[in-house]
């Protein structure tokens, strides 16, 4: 039986961990050189650092996933630095592209883990050179040991916020300020959901209570009002406290992010429905608690399936390995099925909760000023959308999202919408007076990320 | 729940809302059923030349019409649909090519198309990002390209300002006709009749044709089209080559939009998508005409479904076997230039009972298929 699984983070790792033990090999692939997806992505090789220096509280597990992803290496077909551009369910084929290199792979199934990215609401002056995502401030201080900035302002809301802030704050950086869009009222109505979490939630109340003894500005529901720059980049962060006064704090950098979107297009090309999750503000594929998709062969786990994050990743990607090894005929353990069951469960209310206590800040990216930008690799402000879903447009008003991609080109540029869909989802509904799930999704195409027109073969 | 009209039209292509316009301007009571949304398919998602050079002669007459329409869009449709006059140059890369070429410039002086050799002497000199591979070309100076994705929703908009009845969302699942009314109903169970049916359906122009007992060989055609990054703004003119296996053309504002080949589709979907080993030969096909474009990174793919005749040419005119069926499908992958000028032929068909562009060519029973 040949299986594939796509991505090496921790839910790909739990699930290869599983087919080895079944005696199956598979091809796995991943972008990154080394594995170990994005929370566990790590240093290049002669980047020395410890694993509690880089992982913090997470040491433990990301040096268990390592340690079994190096394992597992020699037992698999492994293609590290692979793009997965193309997938045809109909044929069981996969289209990768290695280092210049085209390949097909054939599967009978296959385990998507395609994992997460930032969920980012623009800001007036947000494509400044020095204002990245949460996740990338947090990457660059794992992988390469280096901050976004000497002196950092982080804005957005979420658990990364914070963990962010902190790892900046110890690594030296002088954190200027930590800005959470959620109101403590909101986290306050969450609390007893976040109980549930146990140590995730007293690592989230530690990180806060350990900026704020540092004399870090902490300020939550606030509005932010612009991230000021000149032609060298950021210079200040600006924005308006729970209390409408406004506030303003120097720094040359700016981490932004508001909770996490699944990396699902490998999904959506392979022809997995999808629905629209209120609790998450997401659209996420559709499987079911045992990572089955409607079409079949197709498995999912992880983030890319719907944020639970990296603990809920291991367990859903083995979870996801036993129901391809079920389906193929093979004899798994009951009572193992039962206990990841029980254990996605569990985290499942956990994060219900921790959605609710960070809520994807709707009413600000609906009040996304007209001037600002909105999709950056199309330079279209988020008044142009506006202007696309009204009746006095020349081709009539977009009702839909992708009828609003064709006729301004939003979500239409390199990052396919991956970075300003969700919010430019958020504009053109309140403009249409609708719910966001009202307006659809944005269609996937190949390829997933940009691939390269190679140079001329032929002789002249 | 019943609608009367004067004149349905079934498919809301370039072709279709152009129609839906232009009776709607004479003041006809006019419906048209889209069973997505207007230019949604072949009119949407083609690679939006605006060509009239390498055409089937027969083609010609509506193509110079319809390329009067395009140069007066603004005025038309409210939008431009970002037509731009970039010149057409057709590639030959080999004496075959070449000889194509040459053959041409007669059809081109007999419909009074300018069009230009661009020999092996000055080809490279002229255009000095030309790869090795290519040793003439045609250039065709009144033809352009513009942006498919605005054509049919500006045109269809136009119509509703005019008066016409542009139902989005209607798929028709049941054709009659009891003598003197077509009778159509859509998945929603609404009924519409008019006396006047104009068949502009597309891929799907074959099913409707069939109901009326002149079924056509027609088959599905996917165009595979490809997209990049904005790259340095240098390739002017629309290009093509002789034999069509690849064609690029890149916007003002960097994007290079190319095309070749054919993806798959499933029409009773409606659903379609390039094919990966297709994509990487247009890719390959293009670079070796442009260089210059190596390396640059394509962003998306795409396709469409449009309907595609064995002779290549589609079908325009009366039925022959129900009076007050028109039929205009079939455009073998370049209705999109057409779409204008076909919408204001039908209507002179329909109101006036006569058109001065010939249109033998494109009659429905040349395929000697039909039943009645």
């Amino acid at each position: 039986m040949k299986v594939a699984v796509v991505g090496a983070g921790p839910a790909g790792v739990r699930a290869v961990e599983r087919l080895v033990a079944a005696g199956i090999s598979p091809v796995w692939i991943d972008e990154a050189p080394d594995g170990g997806g994005r929370i566990y992505q790590r240093p290049p090789a002669g980047l020395a650092r410890d694993a509690r220096t880089l992982y913090g509280f997470e040491a433990k597990r990301a040096t268990s996933v390592h340690e079994t992803l190096d394992a597992l290496k020699p037992k698999v077909d492994w293609r590290p630095e692979t793009l997965v551009w193309h997938i045809r369910p109909e044929a069981r084929t996969l289209n990768t592209l290695s280092r210049g290199r085209q390949a097909e792979v054939a599967y009978d199934a296959a385990i998507l883990c395609t994992g997460a990215m930032d969920r980012v609401i623009p800001v007036p002056g947000w494509t400044r050179p020095g204002v990245t995502t949460l996740g990338a401030a947090q990457i660059a201080l794992k992988t390469q040991g280096c901050g976004i900035g000497r002196r950092v302002a982080f804005l957005g809301t979420g658990p990364l916020l914070w963990l962010v802030a902190h790892q900046y704050a110890k690594a030296g950086a002088e954190v200027v300020a930590v800005l959470d869009t959620t109101s403590f009222a909101t986290k306050l109505r969450a609390a007893p959901g976040l109980m549930l979490g146990g140590m995730t939630f007293a690592k989230g109340l530690y990180y806060t209570a350990w900026l704020r003894r540092r004399g870090i500005h902490i300020a939550e529901g606030v509005t932010p009002i612009a991230i000021d720059g000149d032609d060298n980049g950021v210079t200040a962060i600006a924005w308006r406290d729970a209390a409408g006064r406004e506030h303003r704090a120097e720094c040359d950098a700016a981490g932004i992010g508001w909770g996490l979107k699944p990396e699902a297009q490998l999904a959506d090309l392979a022809r997995v429905p999808f629905r629209h999750d209120p609790v998450q503000a997401n659209w996420v594929p559709v499987r079911d608690e045992a990572g089955r998709t409607p079409v079949a062969g197709i498995y999912l786990a992880g983030d890319g399936a719907g944020i639970g994050g990296a603990e809920v990743a291991e367990i859903a990607g083995a979870r996801a390995a036993l129901t391809l090894l079920a389906d193929a005929g093979h004899r798994i353990d009951p009572i193992e099925t039962v206990t990841l069951d029980r254990r996605l469960a569990s985290q499942a209310r956990f994060r219900a909760a921790l959605e609710r206590a960070f809520p994807f800040p709707t009413h600000l990216a609906r009040s996304i000023a007209d001037d600002t930008l909105l999709c950056r690799c199309e330079g279209l402000r988020a008044g142009e959308l506006r202007a696309a879903a009204r009746a006095e447009a020349a081709t009539g008003p977009a009702t839909e999202v992708n009828r609003a991609k064709s006729f301004t080109r939003v979500g239409m540029g390199r990052c396919q919408g991956r970075v300003c869909g969700a919010a430019a989802a958020e504009v053109l509904a309140a403009e249409l007076g609708c719910d966001v799930a009202a307006i659809g999704r944005l269609r996937g195409q190949p390829p997933v990320k940009p691939i390269p027109i190679p140079a001329p073969v032929s002789a002249p | 729940m019943t609608t009367d009209c004067d004149v349905l039209i079934q498919g809301g292509g370039g072709a279709g809302c152009s129609a839906a316009l232009h009776l709607a301007q004479r003041g006809v009571h006019v419906i048209l059923l889209e069973r997505g949304l207007v230019g949604s398919q072949a009119s949407g998602v083609n690679y939006g030349g605006v060509r009239q050079q390498g055409r089937n002669p027969a083609e010609l007459p509506i193509a110079k019409r319809s390329r009067e329409l395009w140069g007066r869009l603004k005025d038309i449709a409210g939008t431009d649909a970002e037509f731009t006059v970039t010149g057409h140059l057709k590639l030959a890369r080999n004496d075959e090519e070449e000889a194509d070429l040459v053959a041409y410039l007669d059809v081109a002086k007999q419909y009074d198309l300018p069009l230009r050799l661009v020999g092996r002497n000055s080809i490279h000199q002229e255009y000095p990002w030309l790869g090795p591979k290519v040793v003439a070309g045609s250039f065709a100076p009144e033809d352009g390209a513009a942006n498919p994705r605005l054509l049919s929703p500006a045109l269809a908009n136009a119509a509703r300002a005019a008066g016409a009845d542009i139902r989005e969302h209607a798929e028709v699942v049941a054709h009659a006709h009891d003598g003197t009314r077509f009778h159509l109903r859509t998945s929603a169970g609404e009924e519409f009749t008019a006396p006047i049916l104009l068949n502009m359906a597309g891929f799907w122009g074959g099913k409707v044709a069939e109901a009326f007992g002149e079924p056509v060989p027609i088959e599905p055609l996917n165009p595979n089209m490809l997209v990049t990054e904005p790259i340095r703004y240098f390739i002017e003119p629309n290009l093509g080559v002789v034999g069509g296996n690849v064609y690029l053309r890149q916007i003002p504002r960097g994007n290079v939009i190319l095309g070749g080949g054919h993806g798959e589709s499933d029409p009773s979907v409606p659903w379609s998508r390039p094919l990966p080993d297709v994509s990487v030969r247009a890719m390959e096909l293009a670079v070796e005409l442009v260089p210059a474009i190596a390396g640059a990174q394509v962003i998306r793919s795409w396709s469409g479904i449009d309907g595609r005749m064995p002779d290549r040419i589609p079908v325009i005119g009366p039925s022959r076997t129900t009076p007050g069926l028109f039929h205009a499908f079939g455009f073998s992958g370049h209705g999109f230039q057409l779409g204008p000028a076909i919408g204001a032929i039908m209507t002179e068909l329909v109101l006036d009972g006569r058109t001065d562009i010939p249109l033998e060519a494109f009659r429905i029973d040349r395929f000697g298929t039909t039943a009645a």
